[in-house]
């Protein structure tokens, strides 16, 4: 009998369909995850279950749990429910505590709300809670505020949160995505744990094929508000039937070609010794300023044609270190040479170092100043050349610069917002083509991107950089992409790179330990589904 | 085209519009017309209750109300439109190049300066400039303007600094382009709404304001109809004419009104996320 | 706590030290000679002499600005030159008018603004909703003198509630002293009110929209408690923004309303020095307006760390 039942679910929101007959279930004591592309409905589908809909929603259908009919429910049966029988937490772990209340009084209040106890016993669940959800008291006392700890300590507060009265059925929507890999292989441990132990029914929503193939017992492939395939993970896998769930499938696993190896012996980019400190708000008005090391000693060469990798978490200085080698920051020691020309940061920049290296960012919608049209956009750079071009010759520069994407030459007199995602990384991609620069900065270019569209721009990466012989450096925390595009690939950690070498030895033989973690807790669909067959 | 659909089904933006128009139209108008002279005293016909030939009644002076307001308009207007403009002017350059160079001393100054504004109302700084160089219109203009100042380039400035963290200016910057040329390229159009939004909020506070100040004789002074200073006039004779007071009065909250409603609806027909929810 | 409080009320001192500079150039430098300006263009020149002694101009406005400054911190303001009584006993009187007035009306605007904000944020779209915006529009939109001569028609002409105006003095018991002060109040304090409930319902349904609310949701609470455990103390921040410029606001109009109500207060004494060109007097009123905007933006900043925690840094 299963535990959780949902049956024809459909929901629209102020008329617009947003689920259409979806149906799933879930049994006590399983991960059940719920996976597909932003707009495939999974998200809403775990909403329709907390019945915290936006405003205009209209559902139909049924949902079960334990038997009784969710939908069924007034509002005041729904909070009785919510935080004792489901337990929910959320993606962005950095806004879902409330700032001005302590941890302690957060993660009480879900005991005190149901009236389960008194306000000294709920304290006293609170800190078991949070010892067990892997906050000790002697490091994280009750007393603490949400600014005081990193997202992944927050991730584990809102998980206690949720865990509190041992809820029957704990819903994790995207739960990791905002998290290093290390910290979601180490929350992903603690949710199995917590399933194990509890009993519980875990719902794990994601957009991870490599999370889901880990973690769960039973999939749920959703796509346009529909479930387009479901059964038990190893099964499904094993013998995928929709169309959909294949190219999801080669999507995630997908290596484009990189053709030939093109690295010559001249040196494009060289790094020595670079150094970067930021000097931090005094604590007192009479204090020393105190500085932090953002990129410690690091030195590199990219030559031309190749392709170099540029992995680490979050806060590990690798933004940094871009801004220093596209010249908006200035550099506290060592040197950065193009073409063996030193990069000198700020305005007296010389144009034709500045022609030599372009960049495309991770965000689709904010590399882009939307007031302007398409055509003002991509011809921005041109701003770099002696003699900007004028008219035709303008014009005709943007549209090769657009069809080389695969975008269209009636493109240009449109705004940005009428693109997606994936077109826009075009146009960014186009933009920073438009120079013929030898190099381009790829700074977490496809992090925000479905797997699908991802692996179509990766192909176009590749595809440019043989065609027009462009190098890369490509940044990303992701390591499954740079492993698939790079030649070469650099880890860095806490400002220093701490292993360098060719992208396959790396990966396969790792030497540092901190890579050997990361590629550890990187979640990979092979890894697995092999895993599973031995 | 679409923000005019969008503009006429907006009912506060349009009820606004409306109120204001008639305002800045009745003191455009009184350049040409007034219905009696506002400068021609007639005592015989001293404060009359509004009738057929004096719609709003007379003062104690004789003067027609209806035309009095109608000139009182100008100078409403004219004040608060120009305390406007020079906060714009200089507030919102201030703003911008705090932005661009922020944390640095410039920056700190700016800031510092416009934190020392903010602690005199701009009555305070009419106090001062009257004290010192008397009474009139000039004045308040000028007290309310210097007022508006780090209104704007607080504004502008808070703006601004989210803009600069974008990828936009990040690629600007990689292209090449300087801060000056990014301020206005692509700084400022971004910030364009707010700015409008802001300036019709100011417009209909300097109006208050300029009622305020002529009210207690540092604005307009006579011969000059100003709002504010009928109401002053009127004060004495509240208990038997109460007309001398309800007209300007009803002309000050009905202009106020106007233009606040008016600065909802460009609001939310400006609002970036709004307009995308609906395409 | 401790450390961001000291760093505020450097910052406070700073901020008086500057104003009072600013102060002192608009009303003692920029007039040229004071004294000359004073007595005005018939002027004798022995009588101008005289003044000029009197109020020290033989030295360097530095010296004499020196000397305003630390006149003022042992209490010295000066001698009024109409009236030639100390500066000190004329404001003495009249800021404890011009003061409980402006607490008053704040008192008044927060009781009334806040059950108003909160009503409309958490019944938005419904009749209460629409009635309290349409209301606060309207007393936004009301220049607060014009209230006022509406109020005296009304209350004390007509129903003869309150008297016209006047102030019978602390002396005479502090009911009877409220109760002159409380139209006054009222005039200043509605369309204080609407405004600051205008930031308060955006504030919190701004605050309600927060993912912070969606898990507080998710924990079971209902929509009420989520605005009442959750979503109020953090919408207090801009609240508390509006409470502090409002003051201010407050004071600027507390000086327009006693000329509605003839209350002596301060805005009497600086309009009526004014046309006398008593700079002394001007001159000190202002200074001390503007000490006590600037205090209150100190205590707002206080506020701010109390209901931030951020704020307060590590402990």
């Amino acid at each position: 009998m299963s535990f959780l039942q949902i049956e024809n679910l459909n929901m629209s929101i102020y008329g617009i369909p947003i689920l259409k007959d979806v149906s799933l279930s879930a049994v006590k004591g399983q991960i059940i995850g719920v996976i597909g592309e932003s707009g495939s409905g999974k998200s809403m589908t775990a909403y329709s279950v907390m019945n915290l809909l936006p405003t205009g929603a209209k559902v139909s259908g049924k949902i079960a749990l334990d038997g009784q009919d969710l939908l069924a429910k007034s509002e005041a049966q729904m909070c009785a429910i919510r935080g004792s029988d489901i337990g929910m937490i959320f993606q962005e772990p950095m806004t879902a505590l409330n700032p001005v209340k302590t941890i302690g009084a957060q993660v009480a209040e879900t005991v005190l709300i149901h009236g389960n106890a008194e306000r000294s016993e709920a304290t006293a669940i609170a800190r078991d809670t949070l010892n067990r959800v892997g906050l000790p008291a002697d490091q994280f006392p009750l007393t603490r505020y949400p600014h005081e700890l990193s997202g992944g300590q927050r991730q584990r507060v809102v998980i206690a949160m949720a865990i509190a009265l041992r809820p029957k059925l704990l819903i994790a929507d995207e739960p990791t995505t905002a998290l290093d890999v290390t910290t979601q292989a180490q929350i992903l441990d603690l949710l199995k744990t917590l399933v194990a132990e509890d009993g519980m029914c875990l719902m794990l929503i994601t957009h991870d094929l490599g999370v889901v193939a880990e973690v769960a017992d039973h999939i749920v492939i959703m796509k346009g508000g529909e479930v387009v395939e479901s059964g038990e993970t190893h099964a499904l896998f094993r013998n995928m039937q929709h169309p959909y769930t294949k190219a999801l499938f080669a999507a995630s696993s997908h290596v484009p070609d990189k053709g030939a190896e093109r690295a010559s012996k001249t040196p494009l980019l060289e790094v020595r010794n670079a150094i970067r400190d930021y000097i931090l708000p005094r604590k007192s008005v009479f204090g020393k300023p105190q500085k932090f090391r953002a990129v410690s000693d690091v030195s590199f060469t990219l030559h031309d044609g190749e392709n170099l990798g540029l992995v680490g978490e979050s806060g590990c200085g690798k933004s940094t270190l871009t801004r220093a080698i596209l010249g908006l920051e200035a550099l506290q020691g060592g040197e950065i040479r193009i073409h063996g020309v030193p990069v000198e940061a700020g305005t007296h920049m010389p144009r034709d170092l500045r022609r030599k290296m372009q960049v495309v960012f991770q965000d689709p919608y904010g590399s882009f100043n939307p007031r302007h049209k398409v055509a003002r956009l991509v011809a921005e750079p041109l701003h770099l050349l002696e003699s900007e071009p004028k008219g035709s010759e303008r014009a005709k520069a943007v549209v090769d610069a657009l069809i080389s994407v695969g975008m269209q030459a009636s493109d240009v007199d449109k705004y940005i917002h009428e693109f997606s995602g994936g077109q826009r990384q075009r146009i960014a991609i186009a933009r920073a083509l438009i120079l013929r620069p030898d190099l381009i900065i790829l700074d977490e270019a496809v992090s925000a991107l479905d797997v699908s569209i991802r692996a179509q721009i990766l192909d176009l990466l590749a595809d440019l950089s043989s065609r027009l012989n462009l190098s890369y450096l490509f940044i990303s925390h992701d390591l499954s992409v740079v492993r698939s595009v790079t030649d070469r690939v650099m880890v860095m950690k806490a400002g220093k790179i701490v292993e360098y070498g060719e992208t396959e030895d790396v990966f396969t033989n790792p030497q540092h330990d901190y890579t050997k973690t990361l590629i550890a807790a990187a979640p990979s669909l092979q890894d697995a589904l092999e895993k599973e067959n031995i | 085209m679409d923000f005019v659909k969008s503009a006429l089904r907006n009912r506060s933006f349009m009820i606004g519009a409306i109120l204001a128009a008639i305002f800045v139209g009745a003191a455009l108008f009184s350049f040409l017309w007034t219905p009696f002279d506002v400068t021609k005293l007639d005592i015989p016909n001293k404060l009359q209750d509004p009738s057929a030939e004096h719609w709003f009644g007379t003062d104690h002076f004789g003067r027609d109300i209806f035309s009095m307001i109608m000139v009182g308009a100008r100078t409403s207007i004219a004040v608060a439109v120009v305390a406007v403009g020079i906060g714009i002017i200089l507030g919102v350059p201030l703003g911008l190049a705090a932005a661009a160079r922020k944390d640095s001393l410039l920056d700190e100054i700016i800031m510092r300066t416009n934190d020392l504004v903010f602690a005199f109302p701009a009555l305070l700084i009419a106090i001062m400039i009257t004290a010192v160089f008397g009474p009139s219109a000039i004045n308040a203009i000028i007290a309310i303007g210097i007022f508006n100042i780090p209104v704007f380039a607080r504004l502008t400035r808070g703006a601004a600094l989210s803009l600069w963290t974008r990828d936009f200016v990040l690629s600007a910057r990689v292209a090449g382009k300087n801060a000056t040329r990014i301020s206005i390229e692509h700084i400022l159009p971004n910030i364009l709404n707010l700015l409008i939004v802001q300036g019709s909020i100011q417009f209909s506070l300097g109006i208050l304001a300029e009622a305020g100040l002529s009210y207690v004789g540092l604005g307009a002074q006579p011969p000059i109809p100003s709002w504010g200073r009928m109401l002053a006039e009127s004060q004495t004779m509240i208990s038997f004419a109460p007309h001398l007071a309800i007209f300007p009065g009803m002309a000050i909250v009905l202009t106020v009104l106007g233009l606040n409603l008016m600065g909802d609806g460009l609001r939310d027909l400006l609002d970036p996320r709004l307009r995308r929810s609906r395409t | 706590m401790l450390r961001y409080s000291l760093k505020r009320l450097l910052s406070l001192g700073l901020s008086l030290l500057a104003a009072s500079a600013v102060i002192f150039l608009a009303i003692e430098v920029v007039p040229g000679d004071p004294a000359s300006y004073m007595l005005g263009i018939n002027a004798q020149p022995d009588t101008v002499a005289a003044l000029r002694a009197e109020l020290g101009l033989n030295v360097s406005a530095m010296e004499r600005y020196i000397t305003w400054v630390t006149g003022m911190l042992t209490g010295d303001f000066g001698v009024s030159y109409t009236y030639r009584t100390p500066v000190v006993d004329m404001i003495g009187d009249r800021i404890l008018i011009s003061l409980p007035l402006a607490i008053y009306a704040l008192t008044l605007s927060t009781l009334i603004a806040f059950p108003a904000g909160i009503l409309a944020a958490s019944k938005r779209g419904s009749a209460a909703d629409v009635s309290i915006m349409g209301a606060t529009q309207l007393g936004v939109a009301i220049p607060n003198f014009w209230f006022a001569m509406l109020l005296v028609v009304f209350f004390a002409i007509n129903l003869r509630w309150f008297s016209a105006g006047g102030f019978p003095g602390w002396d005479k018991g502090f009911f009877v002293s409220m109760k002159a002060l409380t139209l006054p109040a009222i005039s200043l304090a509605l369309p204080q009110a609407s405004i600051l409930a205008r930031v308060m319902r955006s504030a919190l349904i701004d605050t309600m929209n927060e993912d912070f609310i969606r898990t507080a949701r998710a924990k079971g609470l209902t929509k009420r408690q989520a605005l009442w455990r959750h979503a109020l103390r953090n919408a207090m921040i801009p609240v508390l923004t509006i409470i502090g410029l409002q003051f201010s606001f407050l004071l600027a109009g507390a000086i327009i309303i006693e000329n509605v109500f003839f209350l002596p207060g301060l805005g009497r004494l600086v309009f009526q020095s004014i046309p006398q060109r008593d700079l002394i007097v001007v001159e000190s009123v202002v200074m001390l307006l503007v000490f006590a905007v600037v205090v209150v933006t100190f205590i707002v900043d206080i506020a701010y760390a109390a209901v931030d925690p951020r704020l307060r840094g590590r402990s």
